[in-house]
């Protein structure tokens, strides 16, 4: 009897467990379509770029013939100005140069030169083509369009990294002169870290006194920490400007309290970006730290009292404990969106204080490369969800079940 | 063991009243037969710092003293004036209705709130000053406040492990005292995996396990239904008995009170109105209050007509007679009310004295199982509840003959009634 009602016992628990799916389709579906699928596609650009491979066929088909590195033999020579030849028939010679650009910056120039060249006559000797533009006799042009044979490419995240294939085939540093990523990720993720922090030790007590103030009292200070949610947060930052500058009103103030001798430079400078992260980022670290309090009953602490415990003990053995998934919550949300910054920065921050969404945001805009763009994104992004792996991991969080 | 009114007026008010009923007690707010002049002289010593005059008896009976405490909250006095002894061993709950102040009081004596005014001694020393966590006080609250980040096994080795218990000896008396509850097995799960009833045993295990001298429980079994319930009542009531502890409890569930207490003190609006054993309280209930508070009661209104001995001759409406033991300040021409217990009241003149007898009418007869109860209406209208055995069967509207003897009739001044927060009885002297 049994054998047969189980699996029909299973199969109507797999229904009702799809229903709450099924309900949710549309917002699945518009995720999908306008959240998931352009990010993939978008950080698929970090690792795809068939641009090269596209431009240059009979060239590509010539090196794999080609036996050794550095420079190749006159074959590939020619077929590379056959190649430019078509591109510039064709007007795909400028997407070309720029993609080949930025593999090898300062190439675009002479590539675009070779191009009007091969339209104009034909090309001669391997020789000849040395002569009217040296690029194509050094070593690292053909190792940058060996590189782009391939349509699945490194070259952007390693660049991310501030690494670069080297001619010899190996993983190296790029020069010292153009690395700047790792120095970018490192500020991101230090003011991140920073501004959790602060955030962190002003939200902590604050949640603290809310939950033992009266219920009244308590909702005037949520309404007063939640007030700035209800402007926008460029709205916001022009105010921290206001308050912030040379003249402006935290100098006055310190001054008149006589705190300070002179006025401090906060505005574009790091303690002010900091100052304006602060105050910005603090309701998303109070609320969950002031959601998990209100749900640990008064009675707690003055069970761990009676038991013997002194307040501090009270404190670190049983109350902490409790209110660390909030804790974890509110700094983890806090950290990931500090990581994404993009208008604090531009309007607040120095020049040396931007942050890594700044050139994420100039990737995409100013200088249309797209795939430095995607690949400091997918490290990003990737940065982000391991943090989060990390701490449910390891702290045995659960965002999914926080309230 | 001892009582200490909260009041000493209250104490000559009843002495000049009843002729009660067993000649053993002394009052019904006391029923050990001591002389109050002892009483007074050792809750004087409580109060000098030389204790090396007090017997070893009167320290025993009073091991936690409160004198003349008083709690306000603002303007709101939500303790008055409390006089209270609780001996060492014993087991003493607070009953009342809601916001009488019972947890008030218990609070006081753990220490989470300080009193307005006077002092709580324990072991004949002021606690005033002592914060919770210096108190060696075990307490178990009323939704169990375990830690629900630790195991049954840590909840119950904390009160250890705070007071650097070395950690060899922790293990057995963590292990000790879960098997007192019976929860060894389920020493690995978190508290939020155990029934209320396991919570509640594992929250008394680690009230005990460091050993205090003084237990307290604030409505420690509120939360759970009421087999279980009745069950924890005989199991704490077992556990107190094996371990000698003193226990003070919480309730505002009267047949826990009764089952499982040595004494009941009764509050009522922030006032202790009656301390007493359960039975001194079920049988003599010492105001209108009491009565109807504990157990089930008849009531009814009527006037004094003449007052003897002890005794008074009450006119009900429509012309009936009783006579009921004068409680209080009983006075001809004033306005009382009755109360006689279901069980009192007999439908045969058999066994006792039965000097008051009516006749009535049946309205309802409800079937209890063990027992049942008739609802019987009398001349006047007014309707008694009365409990008769199982295989009685009176049919409605049938007559049958009320009786029932005068000293298990209690007549209250009816002034209590009116303003039932005062104790009548503090007033009548
Ligand atoms: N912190 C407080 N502030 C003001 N009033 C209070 C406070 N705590 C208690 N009270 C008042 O004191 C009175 C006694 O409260 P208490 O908690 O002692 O009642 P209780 O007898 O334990 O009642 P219950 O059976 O409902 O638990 C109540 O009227 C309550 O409103
Ligand atoms: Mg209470």
């Amino acid at each position: 009897m049994s054998s047969i009602a189980l699996p029909r016992l299973r199969t109507r628990d797999q229904r009702e467990s799809l229903r709450p799916f099924a309900l949710a389709t549309p917002l699945l579906l518009l995720l999908f379509f306008s959240f998931g699928a352009p990010i993939a596609a978008l950080l698929s650009r970090a690792v795809y770029e068939p641009t090269i491979a596209n431009a240059l066929p009979r060239a590509i088909a010539a090196l794999k013939q080609d036996s050794g590195a550095g420079v190749p033999d006159e074959p590939v020579f020619l077929a590379f100005a056959a190649d430019l030849k078509e591109a510039q028939a064709q007007g795909s010679v400028q997407e070309f140069a720029k993609s080949l650009n930025t593999r090898l910056s300062g190439a675009r120039s002479q590539v675009l030169r070779i191009a009007r060249n091969a339209g104009q006559e034909q090309a001669t000797s391997k020789e000849a083509m040395i002569k009217a533009s040296p690029l194509l006799g050094e070593p690292r042009f053909w190792a940058a369009i060996r590189e782009g044979a391939n349509r699945f490419t490194s070259f952007f995240l390693l660049s991310a990294f501030d690494l670069r294939w080297t001619d010899q085939g190996t993983i190296g540093a790029v020069p010292a002169d153009q690395a700047v990523f790792v120095r970018v990720f490192g500020r991101t993720f230090l003011i991140a870290t920073v501004v959790t922090l602060s955030t962190l030790a002003l939200a902590f007590p604050l949640a603290y006194l809310m939950t033992n103030l009266r219920p009244a009292i308590a909702g005037i200070v949520l309404v007063l920490v939640l007030l700035p949610f209800w402007t926008s947060i460029l709205v916001r930052t022009a105010a921290w400007t206001v308050i912030l500058q040379k003249y402006g009103l935290l100098n006055d103030l310190l001054l008149w309290l006589g705190l300070t001798s002179q006025r401090l430079e906060l505005m574009y400078s790091r303690t002010g970006l900091i100052i304006a992260m602060t105050h910005i980022q603090l309701p998303f670290t109070l609320l969950p730290i002031y959601s998990v309090m209100r749900s640990v009953p008064p009675s707690q602490l003055r069970a761990a009292q009676s038991l013997g415990a002194q307040p501090f003990t009270a404190f670190w053995r049983v109350y902490l404990p409790q209110v660390m998934p909030g804790v974890l919550a509110g700094c983890l949300l806090t950290f990931i969106l500090c990581l994404g910054y993009y208008i604090t920065p531009v309007l607040i921050g120095g020049a040396s204080d931007q942050l890594i969404s700044n050139f994420i945001a100039n990737y995409v805009n100013a200088e249309l490369n797209w795939e430095m763009a995607a690949a400091l994104s997918f490290v990003l992004l990737a940065s982000t969800l391991g943090l989060y792996v990390t701490m449910t991991r390891f702290f045995g969080l659960d965002l999914f079940k926080m309230g | 063991m001892v009582s200490t009114t909260q009041d000493s007026t209250a104490r000559s008010g009843l002495a000049a009243g009843p002729n009660l009923a067993s000649p053993s007690r002394g009052s019904p707010l006391d029923d050990r037969a001591e002389p109050a002049e002892g009483r007074d002289a050792s809750a004087a010593t409580a109060t000098r710092s030389d204790n090396s005059t007090r017997s070893a008896r009167s320290r025993d009976e009073t091991f936690v003293e409160f004198i003349d405490v008083e709690k306000m909250y603002g303007d709101f006095q939500a303790v008055k004036r409390l006089r209270l002894t609780v001996g060492r061993g014993e087991f003493l709950t607070f009953l009342g209705p809601s916001g009488s102040g019972k947890t008030t009081t218990l609070n006081m004596l753990a220490g989470f709130e300080r009193p307005s005014q006077g002092v709580i001694t324990l072991a004949g020393k002021s606690v005033d000053r002592l914060p919770p966590y210096e108190r060696n006080i075990g307490m178990v609250f009323q939704n169990y406040a375990l830690f629900p980040h630790m195991s049954v096994e840590q909840n119950v080795a904390f009160p250890l492990s705070v007071r650097k218990t070395p950690k060899a000896d922790i293990a057995p008396r963590v292990r000790r005292a879960l098997e007192m509850v019976r929860l060894e097995q389920f020493k690995h799960r978190k508290p939020a995996q155990l029934s209320g009833g396991q919570q509640q045993r594992v929250a008394l295990a680690r009230a005990l396990v460091f050993e205090p001298t003084l237990v307290l429980m604030d409505e420690p079994l509120g939360a759970l239904d009421k087999k279980l319930r009745e069950h924890m009542q005989i199991e704490l009531k077992q556990i107190h008995e094996m371990l000698g502890v003193t226990m003070v409890c919480v309730t505002h569930d009267q047949t826990e009170a009764l089952t499982m207490s040595d004494r009941v003190a009764v509050f009522d609006h922030g006032a202790v109105v009656q301390i007493g054993t359960p039975h001194g309280l079920y049988n003599e209930p010492a105001t209108e209050f009491v009565a109807s508070f504990i157990g089930e009661n008849n009531a009814l209104d009527g006037v004094v007509e003449s007052v003897g001995a002890g005794q008074c001759l009450v006119a009900l409406p429509g012309g009936l007679k009783a006579t009921a033991l004068s409680i209080g300040d009983i006075r001809p021409g004033g306005p009382v009310r009755l109360t006689i217990r279901p069980e009192r009241i007999a439908l045969s003149a058999g066994g006792g004295p039965t000097d008051n007898s009516h006749q009535a009418t049946v309205d309802d007869r409800i079937y209890h199982g063990d027992h049942q109860r008739l609802l019987a209406r009398l001349a006047n209208g007014q309707v008694l509840t009365v409990k008769v055995g199982p295989e009685m069967a009176a049919a409605t509207n049938e007559t049958v003959d009320l009786f029932w003897s005068s000293t298990d009739c209690r007549a209250f001044p009816a002034s209590a009634v009116a303003d039932g927060n005062q104790p009548s009885i503090g007033r009548a002297s």
